[in-house]
């Protein structure tokens, strides 16, 4: 078992193959078939596609701000082949891959950072949680999710993440500590990408790794290298049985490097060095995966023109969010309760008089 | 029909309701095996099992932001914050999420919790025991909240709040918990959040208050009525949504407003109700509204929180400055 072997107290650090895609510990080597693996790789070809055009969409200002992904995309590919249509995604908002696995779609991504409440919603993908900006704070949603599952005895397991930021705050403590009481199945899936926007962890905490706080909260927790995507699946497969079981909750550190800006409004040469990001670009998940899928005689796709074709069908997706239909005033106030207080229909109303007197006086 | 305390009536609301719908899960600080601080739960835990009734760990946030997860996923959580001041904790998961989650996500997700809060002052407490924060909650966009005056309000407002489908703040005048008893019915009944209730009809001048504000109003108004004063008393229930109408109508009518509250008076429901004077009763202004209520200080300690309390005296004597005016 990775959980017993792999001790966070240790420092070990769970990986399966190394930076050049070989297998360095074969032990541990999920059960995986040939299909998952191209399935995998795909699903972060795509990602890291969409992530790219995202970021340029947000350049030729037709999006607000974006939060690019690039670097991280082995920690969602691996929950999102993992996750059952019943389990629950409790989002933060770096995890594009796992969103669409779930059943998100670009265009409802692309609306969100257009600035429509409507992308934030996901109506397709079943079980899923809306991308939380208050950080930290989602994971005791997923403590509350779990609480459900377990009183009506079901068997489904909470996908919960959160950034390295995020283990600072009281929520994330608490929220470690209320599963642990409750035994709820919650996998909470820390991405150590070592900033907090620009603080470094090292001025985060002083724990030697973030795994190792699992310890003090009586659940089991393990060091994974996030940017090997055999590792994530294999330790997050285990996790699934143990919280699915009805043991309780896992805590998985994925170490990885936010090989982009926090979000587009960032520039990341301000607090890093391009050394130190030109050491982590050696771990790159993408081009791990993808050598050993050559070594191993899986790859035989040409990988420039599955670009091209994601890139149309991202394209299309963009479009389609950017020809959604206008803003109006009613989506300001519909949603705001479940029977609208007279309060607010006064407002409405007030509001659509000036606008009536505004169109007069054209 | 039973003698009940408003204590007796929030049990009983919350027992009614636990029988009534599965989806009805109890929990806070002590809640579960003690009943609570205050013994409003008491009895729960033993009648429904420790998964339905129980204690959480100690941390208001956690308690909040759980009950946003449960509701996700289709309880109807009721929770305790165990005094008023411990609430804070809680405040960036009831602003940030219970309160919008429904708007969040177009209506997809629901959050129908019940936030119960025992508040306010008299009682000889330590700091944080004491303090009034209706109007913080009353302030936030996607909250309602609720405040009853008797055991028969508590138990039908309680109702009504844990069968709403939006997140209630239900407060609850600690002091007035064992102080009133008062014959409730024992079958299940809601009354409508929203609403105010004319508790007894005047000429003169419009009295507003809520919670354990009433008790005290109630005798300054016989202090009044010796004083040929006719007042109207309005029992607020209802913080958000405001029953504008009610008071509206009663201010046209009288041409003035005296409002009671425990809570510091600035940007309080004081001056949302002095608004509601001049939008709706402007020309109608026999004097200018007046605002009873706390210091913009902290709730002093025993010792000297008589000075912060609002008594029928001071009451009578606000009111019968508004009517000289």
């Amino acid at each position: 078992m990775i959980f017993d072997e792999y001790k966070p107290l240790e420092n070990k650090l769970f990986r399966i193959i190394d930076n050049d895609g070989k297998v360095i510990n074969p032990s541990y080597y999920p059960n995986i078939s040939d299909d998952t693996l191209l399935k995998a790789y795909k699903s972060l070809l795509f990602a890291r596609t969409a992530d790219t055009m995202a970021v340029s969409f947000q350049r030729q200002g037709r999006m607000y701000t974006y939060p690019p992904n690039y670097g991280q995309e082995a920690i969602s590919v691996a929950a999102g082949l993992l996750m059952r249509s019943d389990d629950w995604l409790v989002p933060a908002f770096r995890e594009m891959a796992a969103w669409l696995a779930k059943g998100a779609t670009l265009k409802e991504m692309f609306m969100y950072f257009m600035g429509y409440e409507e992308g934030n919603v996901f109506r397709n993908a079943n079980h899923m949680l809306p991308i939380s900006v208050p950080i930290a704070s989602q994971l005791l949603h997923a403590v509350g999710i779990g609480y459900e599952i377990n009183y009506n005895k079901k068997d489904e397991v909470v996908f919960a993440f959160v950034g390295d930021g995020g283990t600072s705050t009281g929520d994330f403590n608490e929220a470690l500590n209320f599963a642990a009481v409750w035994k709820t199945p919650v996998i909470f899936i820390v991405q150590n990408n070592q900033y907090a926007i620009s603080v470094p962890f090292k001025k985060q905490s002083a724990a030697m790794n973030i795994a190792v706080k699992s310890v003090a909260f009586g659940m089991p927790g393990v060091k994974v290298d996030g940017n090997d995507f055999f590792a994530m699946y294999a330790a997050l497969k285990e996790a699934h049985e143990y919280a699915k079981s009805g043991k309780g909750p896992v805590l998985i550190e994925a170490l990885t490097y936010r090989m982009g800006a926090h979000t587009t409004s960032d520039d990341p040469l301000k607090y890093r060095t391009k050394e130190e990001e030109e050491v982590w670009a050696k771990t790159d998940p993408k081009k791990r995966l993808k050598q050993y899928l050559i070594d191993h005689n899986l790859w035989k796709e040409d990988e420039d023109q599955l670009v091209l074709q994601y890139k149309k069908e991202i394209e299309r997706q963009f479009e389609e969010a950017e020809n959604y239909k206008p803003y109006e005033l009613d989506d300001v106030f519909k949603f705001m309760y479940t029977d609208m207080p007279d309060d607010l229909k006064r407002q409405k109303v007030e509001y659509e008089n000036f606008l009536a007197w505004k169109e007069a006086r054209k | 029909m039973s003698v009940m305390t408003l204590v007796q009536a929030i049990n009983n609301a919350l027992d009614i309701k636990l029988a009534d719908d599965r989806n009805v899960v109890v929990y806070g600080e002590d809640v579960g095996f003690e009943g609570g601080v205050f013994r409003v739960t008491e009895g729960l835990q033993q009648k429904y099992g420790e998964n339905r009734v129980f204690d959480s760990p100690l941390a208001e946030a956690a308690i909040a932001g759980t009950a946003v997860g449960m509701a996700i996923a289709g309880l109807r959580p009721i929770i305790e914050m165990q005094f008023d001041g411990f609430s804070y904790p809680a405040l960036n998961q009831i602003i940030s999420h219970a309160a919008r989650i429904h708007n969040r996500t177009r209506g997809r997700y629901k959050t129908p919790i019940v936030i119960r809060i025992p508040y306010g002052g008299g009682i000889n407490a330590l700091e944080h025991h004491s303090e009034s924060p209706e109007a913080i909650y009353g302030h936030i966009p996607g909250l309602k909240v609720v405040i009853p005056s008797t055991p028969h309000d508590a138990k039908g407002l309680l109702i009504a709040s844990i069968e709403s489908d939006d997140t209630v703040i239900f407060m609850e005048p600690k002091r007035i918990y064992r102080a009133i008893k008062q014959e409730v019915s024992d079958e299940k009944f809601s009354i409508p959040i929203g609403k105010a209730k004319v508790i007894s009809e005047g000429t003169d001048v419009t009295v507003v208050a809520f919670g354990a504000m009433i008790r005290e109003c109630q005798k300054a108004l016989v202090m009044a009525k010796e004083a040929g004063i006719s007042a109207e008393l309005i029992d607020l229930r209802t913080i958000y949504p405001i029953d504008r109408e009610t008071i509206a109508k009663s201010i046209q009518k009288t041409g003035r407003i005296v409002i009671v509250s425990e809570a510091p008076s600035s940007f309080g429901v004081g001056a949302e109700l002095m608004a509601i004077a001049n939008e709706e009763a402007f020309l109608h202004l026999e004097a200018p509204p007046k605002r009873v209520s706390g210091f913009d200080t902290i709730v002093p300690l025993p010792k000297g929180e008589h000075f912060y309390l609002q008594t029928p005296e001071k009451i009578f004597y606000e009111i019968e400055r508004t009517v000289k005016f």
